[in-house]
């Protein structure tokens, strides 16, 4: 059983959901991923979403675009991102990482290399944004055969026949998009998500996660009560923003905390 | 007979093209691939848009033989593509007009567009206009300072034009930053591409529309000279204009088919916008797989060029294909060289062409020379040069 699986099962267990932080590697400094990481493990995470840093993050809002410039500034790439993976599983054998990113830097490292070395770094999920089904076959091949599972986004705008089809290419769980638009953007209709979602449970046993509009504490106890996962991003990069090196972690705990709360409420 | 068949079903020009989006706009593209399969060969659709290439652009723009820049130059017979005196100024206006009227049929009542130099956005809030549609322009923040009236006329023609002050502030962030507006507003928005990049129907789609300028060229040549070409020769940025006189040539042996890239400052200094010349790594970006310029994390990095509607990263997905299969060659040429050509074109022809087209221009000098009297190339000239005259003053230390 994959960590994935085994956290949804142990969750499942004690009727609880999961909470799923996404931060950018290397933001706001690289120095600080790894902290970071271990810091939303122990307050409350269930899994980790790591972002990839690009150049052009088209499917983003500001708030993870400016994450990424961070980044950026400090030329972190792919390779550094999975040594980040690697140091914090010294650790922590337990947290499941997911990576979230683009496919160009992928790409670039060559699909084979970039299985071979997430897989040994201790990643269990990909994430690829700009990677529909239809056009990474191979990669999803990929990703099976070295035992990591391919998350793939389902929108508000995927019809019955795309439900269908993304359903039977993921693994792992489902990234439900709460809303038209980029990651942070307005607030989610939550009688929506609640009928898509439910529409999406009659075609798959796969847990499903929801994202890309929980801004707050209510948001994300609502979006518990429907989904499996509850999945943050925006907010919690913003708090990494306002945040100075000294309070860094604890606002980032303290936030976490909040979060876990309302979703076990 | 049309042998050439490209892209397949899903936009594939062999391993490029395709379609690299997030799941929140496949069904957008869907809607947009369904109904350009419905009207591209509709008779209604084919008729209001030749009317209004013929009555606002005022197609078909002329072949011109340019015989003192030959007689100079000293080789083959130099032709023009007259592109220059569309409505607008460039090619730009033949596609935005085919878009806005598929947007106009799809009930979506207003129109986005990203722009580089401004001519697409001129080209697309000129459509905006005449047919009722809101309209507004993504613009990299960097390119808004160099392109003040370009952007005075947009908003002069109606339309709200949006600096983007994300990633490098120039083209390519315009382009992300019109498909989060576009993922945002998909129910009433159409999104206008202005080149044949962006994720499939739109490099298709994009083509399609310019190949007005081909299909035209074709017939214009026979009458003029009684037979086709020896090369015809387009700058590439995007490579819309390229693609649209290529396109109804690949059928047609013996005419070579020339793209121009933007060497920059050279490209053994690395600045430059020359993907396809400079042998860049395949990658995917804005929706399609190309040759990228990018570092070894897979990061695109910035380009040079001193003409902004070349200054783009990637290039055209059935470009990168055509140079696969041989059947059209890339080269590049540097600032300077362009500028070179830009100037002789004015002082013999009495013609001010684009800084994109002197691209194409100062490439068909080089050739010109190594080739027969009896032999002929025909230029696209793609554009008007009068955008180009602050950039060209400053060059020369002039302030208008």
């Amino acid at each position: 059983m994959s960590r994935i699986q085994t956290v949804f099962s142990a969750l499942k267990a004690n009727n609880k959901k999961a909470l799923i932080p996404y931060i950018t590697a290397g933001d706001p400094h690289p120095k600080h991923t790894v902290n970071l990481m271990h810091t939303l493990a122990s307050s409350g995470a269930d899994m980790i979403e790591l972002g990839i840093p690009f150049s052009d993050p088209m499917a983003d809002g500001p708030v993870i675009q400016r994450a990424s410039e961070r980044a950026l500034v400090h030329k972190v790439g792919l390779r550094k991102v999975l040594d980040m993976v690697q140091e914090f599983r010294q650790k922590d054998t337990k947290t499941p990482i997911i990576l979230m990113g683009y496919a160009n830097p992928i790409e670039a490292m060559g699909m084979e290399k970039f299985t071979q070395a997430a897989k040994a770094a201790g990643v269990d999920g990909v994430l690829t944004v700009d990677y529909p089904p239809e056009e990474c076959k191979d990669f999803i091949a990929a990703l099976q055969v070295s035992g990591m599972d391919s998350i793939f986004l389902l929108s508000p705008t995927s019809d019955a026949a795309r439900v269908d089809l993304i359903v039977n290419q993921a693994s792992g769980f489902l990234y439900y998009v709460s809303l038209k638009g980029v990651t942070g953007a307005a607030n989610l209709d939550i009688e929506e998500v609640k009928a898509r979602v439910a529409a999406i449970r009659t075609k798959t046993d796969l847990p499903i996660g929801v994202g890309f509009g929980v801004k707050d504490a209510a948001t994300a106890r609502k979006v518990a009560a429907i989904a499996d996962a509850v999945v943050v991003g925006s907010r919690v990069v913003v708090a990494i923003e306002q945040s100075s090196e000294d309070n860094l972690l604890s606002n980032i705990s303290q936030l976490m905390a909040e979060l876990r709360t309302a979703i076990d409420a | 007979m049309q042998l050439y068949d490209m892209p397949d079903a899903r936009g594939h020009f062999g391993q490029f093209g395709g379609i690299f989006v997030a799941e929140t706009l496949v069904e957008a593209l869907e809607e947009l691939r369904v109904m350009y399969e419905k009207y591209r060969h509709d008779p209604e659709f084919l008729a209001e848009f030749a009317y209004d290439l013929k009555h606002f652009v005022g197609r078909p723009s002329p072949v011109y033989f340019a015989e003192r820049w030959t007689k100079r130059v000293g080789g083959a017979q130099i032709y023009l593509k007259r592109e220059d005196l569309n409505h607008t100024g460039a090619h730009k206006v033949n596609n935005t007009i085919g878009q806005a009227l598929l947007a106009k049929r799809m009930g979506k009542p207003r129109v986005i567009a990203e722009t580089g130099a401004g001519q697409h956005g001129v080209a697309t809030a000129t459509i905006a206009a005449r047919l009722g549609l809101e309209c507004v322009v993504y613009m990299g923040a960097e390119d808004v300072k160099r392109q003040a009236p370009n952007v005075f006329r947009m908003k002069l023609l109606g339309a709200t034009v949006i600096p983007v002050e994300s990633g490098s502030k120039t083209l390519k962030d315009a382009l992300n930053e019109a498909m989060r507006d576009w993922v945002t507003n998909i129910s009433n928005t159409f999104y206008i591409i202005g080149t044949v990049a962006g994720p499939h129907p739109y490099p298709m789609m994009v083509r399609d529309f310019q190949s007005v300028i081909g299909i035209e060229a074709k017939q214009q040549m026979l009458e003029m000279v009684g037979r086709q070409p020896d090369a015809v020769v387009a700058c590439v940025g995007g490579g819309s204009n390229a693609m649209g006189i290529f396109y109804p040539y690949i059928d047609v042996p013996n005419v070579r088919l020339i793209g121009v890239e933007a060497a920059g400052h050279g490209l053994e200094t690395g600045m430059h916008a020359a993907p396809l010349t400079a042998n860049s790594p395949v990658g995917v970006l804005h929706g399609n797989r190309t040759y990228l310029m990018q570092d070894s994390d897979g990061n695109i990095i910035e380009t040079h060029s001193i003409s902004a509607g070349l200054d783009y990263p990637g290039v055209g997905p059935e470009h990168a294909w055509l140079k696969d299969i041989k059947r059209a060659e890339y080269v590049a040429i540097t600032d300077d060289e362009a500028m070179a050509a830009f100037h002789n074109l004015c002082r013999t022809e009495g013609i001010i062409p684009a800084l994109e087209s002197s691209h194409a221009l100062a490439h068909a000098e080089k050739m010109a020379r190594t080739m027969r009297k009896d032999e002929i190339i025909l230029v696209n000239l793609s554009g008007r040069g009068d955008k180009d005259i602050n950039t060209v003053a400053k060059l020369s230390n002039i302030t208008l």
